[in-house]
C-alpha cells in the first residue's frame, strides 16, 4: 500500500494503461500541457491538447474508438458536457445498437464536477444521472484514491463508453492505494462499513460525509452500514438490496438534486424488491433544486452534509422523530 | 459476402446512378403504398454519390447521413439488405435495428452514418486520428450537406482536421436544401467550398450532377490527400430533386427552380453524352434498364421475404 492523492491515482492509472496498451491515447483540453509526464513518455501523437470544444473532442473519440484506438478525453467541468451530448449521447450510446453491433465504442470521457472550489453553476453541476438515463454508456463516480485508480483503469479496458466524473473537492484527497495491478470492475459497490440498524447509500464527496455521520451515530448507539455505490451504471443492485434486508432502514445520499437522480433509482429498487423487509420508507437527502451557487456557504449548504445525515437517519430509526 | 465495387468506366457509373435512381424511386413509391417506412432520398445526387464513391479504394473508409442510399450502393451495397433494413427486417445491414436514416456496413468500409445532421463531422475526425496513428493506408470520406455547414461541428471539424493533418475528403453535397429550408435563406455566398481557405484547407466546388467530372474532382482531391496526408473540402453543387422526407408534396420548392435542375438531371446528362459518342448503344441501354429493374425486383422480393427480428433482439447490441 501505499499513500497517494486522487489526482495522483488519476495520473497513475492513464500512464498503466498507456504503457500496457498502445492503442490507449488521451486528448482534451489542456492535457499535453498539464501532463506532461505522458507526453514525455508517449509522445505528441497519443497525448493531445484540442480546441475549446467539447462537441469535436467527443466525437473524435467516438469515432477513433469505433475503428481501433481507444481514448481517454478530458473534458474539464461536467456541465460542458452539454456541448457533447450529442457525441455522447446519440452516438457513442445508439450507435452500436443502431448498427446492429457492427461497431464498439472504447472510449473514457473525464468530466470534473461537485462543490468545493465555489466555481459556480456552470463549472459544477452534478449531471451524472442524465447519462445513466442514457442506454449504451456507462457511468462511474468515486470516492477513494484506491477506486479512482482502479476504477479508470477498468474504464479504459471496457469496450463501452465510460463517463468518469471526478469529483471536484477530492482531487488532494490522500488514501491508501494497493501496490502493483489494482483494477477495480465496474458495476461494483463497496461496503465501507458494516451495520445494523440502517443504511446509507451514497456515491463520490458525500461518501465520506456519510462515514463521518456514521461515526456520530454510532456515539448515539445507532448501528449504520455505509455503502459506496462507485458505479453508477451498471449499479449494483445485489449490494443495494442485500444491505437495505439485512438494516430495514435505507437512506440515499447524494449532492446531485433530488428529482429522477440517482437515489429516485435506488429508492425504488428497494421498494420494488425489499419492501417486506422495510422498516420505514426509505429517504433520499439530496442537493437541492438549484444551480449550484459559488458562495462558500452556499455552497457547502448545498451539499449534504454529516449533521443533516444524522438528522435524516434519527428520523429513520426513530418515527416519534418525523413528525 | 460483401463485395467493393470500383467500376469507373463511365457506363458503369451511369448503371450505378440508375439503379440508386431505381431504389429510391421505389422505395417512395413503396412508402406511398404503406409498404416502407418513410426515407430520405438522394433522387438527383447520385453523380456526386458515385463519382466520390467510386474515386476511393478498398482501405478508404466513408462516413455518411441519412441521404445514405447513394454511398452505399456506389460502394458495391445490396439494395436488398439495404430495403430489408428500411423494412425492418432481419437481414438488413443493422439487423432491422437503423431503419432508413443510420445504415453503416463495416465491411465495406461505410462506418458511422449519423442522422443527426452534422453528426458525421464530428465523428470523422477521430476516424482520420485513427488512420493517422495505427497506420493505416486510407483516408476517410465524409459526405454531409449545406444544412450540416451551417452547424457550429462544421467549423470544428475542419478546424481540428487542419491542424492535426487527417487524411479526411469532405464531402459537402450542397443540394441547396436543408430540410424544408431553402439554403439561401440560412446563408450568405454561394460556395461553400470558399470556406476552407479559412481553415488552411484546400478547397474545390465540382459540378455535382457531371458524375465524370465529380469523380475526376474527388480523385484529384485524394491524391492530394494520400500526398500531404492533409484534409480537403470537395463541394459537389447539386439539387434535391424529391422533397426532404417521404412523402413529400414539395409544395414548398419554386417551380422554375426545380425544372431548371430537372433539366440538369446526372443520369439523363449522362446517357445522352454516352448515347451521342456512341460508348453506349440503344441496345446496351436497353440491357442495363432490365439489369437494373431485374436487380430492384430482386431486392424487393429478398426484403420482403426477410423476416421481422426476434423481439428478444429489442435489448442485444446494447452493450460490447
Amino acid at each position: 500500500m501505499s499513500e497517494i492523492t486522487v489526482n495522483e491515482a488519476v495520473s497513475q492509472a492513464l500512464a498503466e494503461e498507456m504503457r500496457r496498451d498502445p492503442r490507449v491515447v488521451m486528448f482534451g483540453e489542456g492535457v499535453a500541457t498539464k501532463r506532461r509526464e505522458l507526453v514525455r513518455e508517449f509522445g505528441e501523437k497519443r497525448v493531445r491538447n484540442t480546441p475549446l470544444a467539447e462537441g469535436i473532442i467527443a466525437g473524435t473519440a467516438v469515432g477513433a474508438a469505433a475503428t481501433g484506438l481507444r481514448p481517454v478525453v478530458d473534458l474539464l467541468f461536467a456541465p460542458f458536457l452539454c456541448f457533447s451530448m450529442d457525441e455522447i449521447v446519440n452516438s457513442a450510446g445508439k450507435l452500436r445498437y443502431m448498427s446492429g453491433g457492427q461497431f464498439a465504442f472504447p472510449l473514457v470521457a473525464i468530466a470534473m464536477t461537485g462543490g468545493g472550489w465555489t466555481v459556480g453553476a456552470q463549472h459544477n453541476h452534478n449531471v451524472e444521472s442524465w447519462f445513466v438515463h442514457s442506454p449504451g454508456l456507462k457511468v462511474v463516480m468515486p470516492s477513494t484514491a484506491a477506486d479512482f485508480k482502479g476504477l479508470l483503469k477498468a474504464a479504459i479496458r471496457d469496450d463501452n463508453p465510460v463517463l468518469f466524473f471526478v469529483d471536484l473537492a477530492l482531487g488532494f484527497e490522500p488514501g491508501e492505494v494497493p501496490d502493483g495491478e489494482h483494477v477495480v470492475p465496474l458495476g461494483k459497490a463497496a461496503t465501507l462499513r458494516a451495520g445494523r440498524d440502517v443504511t446509507l447509500i451514497s456515491y463520490a464527496k458525500t461518501v465520506n460525509h456519510c462515514l463521518q455521520a456514521a461515526d456520530d451515530l454510532a456515539k448515539a448507539g445507532i448501528s449504520a452500514e455505509v455503502i459506496d455505490l462507485r458505479s453508477l451504471k451498471p449499479l449494483d443492485e445485489k449490494a443495494i438490496l442485500a444491505s437495505a434486508r439485512k438494516t430495514g432502514r435505507v437512506l440515499v445520499v447524494h449532492e446531485a438534486s433530488r428529482m429522477c437522480g440517482v437515489g429516485a433509482e435506488v429508492a425504488a429498487i428497494v421498494a420494488e424488491k425489499a419492501f417486506d423487509a422495510l422498516k420505514a420508507p426509505v429517504l433520499r437527502l439530496t442537493g437541492p433544486d438549484a444551480p449550484a451557487p459559488s458562495s462558500y456557504v452556499l455552497e457547502q449548504a448545498f451539499i449534504p452534509q454529516p449533521g443533516a445525515i444524522v438528522e435524516a437517519v434519527r428520523k429513520l430509526v426513530v418515527p416519534a422523530f418525523a413528525a | 459476402m460483401e463485395r467493393i465495387a470500383s467500376d469507373t468506366r463511365p457506363e458503369a457509373m451511369l448503371e450505378c446512378m440508375m439503379l440508386i435512381r431505381a431504389y429510391e424511386e421505389r422505395l417512395a413509391a413503396m412508402q406511398a403504398a404503406g409498404q416502407a417506412a418513410g426515407t430520405c432520398t438522394s433522387v438527383g445526387q447520385e453523380a456526386s454519390a458515385v463519382g466520390v464513391v467510386r474515386a476511393l479504394g478498398p482501405d478508404d473508409r466513408i462516413l455518411t447521413n441519412h441521404r445514405s442510399a447513394g454511398h452505399l450502393i456506389a460502394r458495391g451495397a445490396d439494395p436488398g439488405r439495404i430495403l430489408a433494413e428500411v423494412m425492418g427486417k432481419r437481414d438488413g445491414y443493422c439487423k432491422g435495428k437503423s431503419g432508413s436514416l443510420h445504415v453503416s456496413v463495416k465491411e465495406l468500409g461505410v462506418v458511422l452514418t449519423s442522422t443527426i445532421v452534422g453528426g458525421e463531422l464530428s465523428l470523422a475526425t477521430g476516424v482520420g486520428l485513427s488512420h493517422a496513428l495505427l497506420g493505416e493506408q486510407g483516408i476517410v470520406a465524409c459526405f454531409f450537406g449545406d444544412g450540416a455547414a451551417c452547424e457550429g461541428i462544421f467549423h470544428e471539424s475542419l478546424n481540428l482536421a487542419a491542424v492535426w493533418k487527417l487524411p479526411i475528403l469532405y464531402v459537402c453535397e450542397n443540394n441547396q436544401w436543408q430540410a424544408y429550408v431553402h439554403r439561401k435563406e440560412t446563408m450568405l455566398g454561394d460556395r461553400i467550398s470558399e470556406w476552407a481557405a479559412k481553415y488552411g484547407m484546400e478547397g474545390l466546388t465540382v459540378d455535382g450532377n457531371d458524375v465524370e467530372a465529380v469523380h475526376a474532382a474527388a480523385t484529384q482531391a485524394i491524391a492530394s490527400i494520400r500526398r500531404t496526408g492533409k484534409p480537403f473540402l470537395l463541394e459537389t453543387y447539386t439539387y434535391r430533386l424529391r422533397g426532404h422526407y417521404e412523402p413529400d408534396d414539395q409544395s414548398y420548392v419554386d417551380p422554375a427552380e426545380l425544372s431548371a435542375w430537372r433539366a440538369k438531371d446526372p443520369i439523363d446528362r449522362l446517357r445522352a453524352k454516352l448515347l451521342t459518342s456512341g460508348t453506349l448503344s440503344e441496345t446496351g441501354l436497353q440491357q442495363m434498364r432490365q439489369r437494373v429493374a431485374a436487380a430492384i425486383e430482386q431486392a424487393v422480393a429478398f426484403a420482403a421475404a426477410s423476416p421481422f427480428p426476434d423481439t428478444a433482439e429489442l435489448t442485444t447490441d446494447v452493450y460490447a
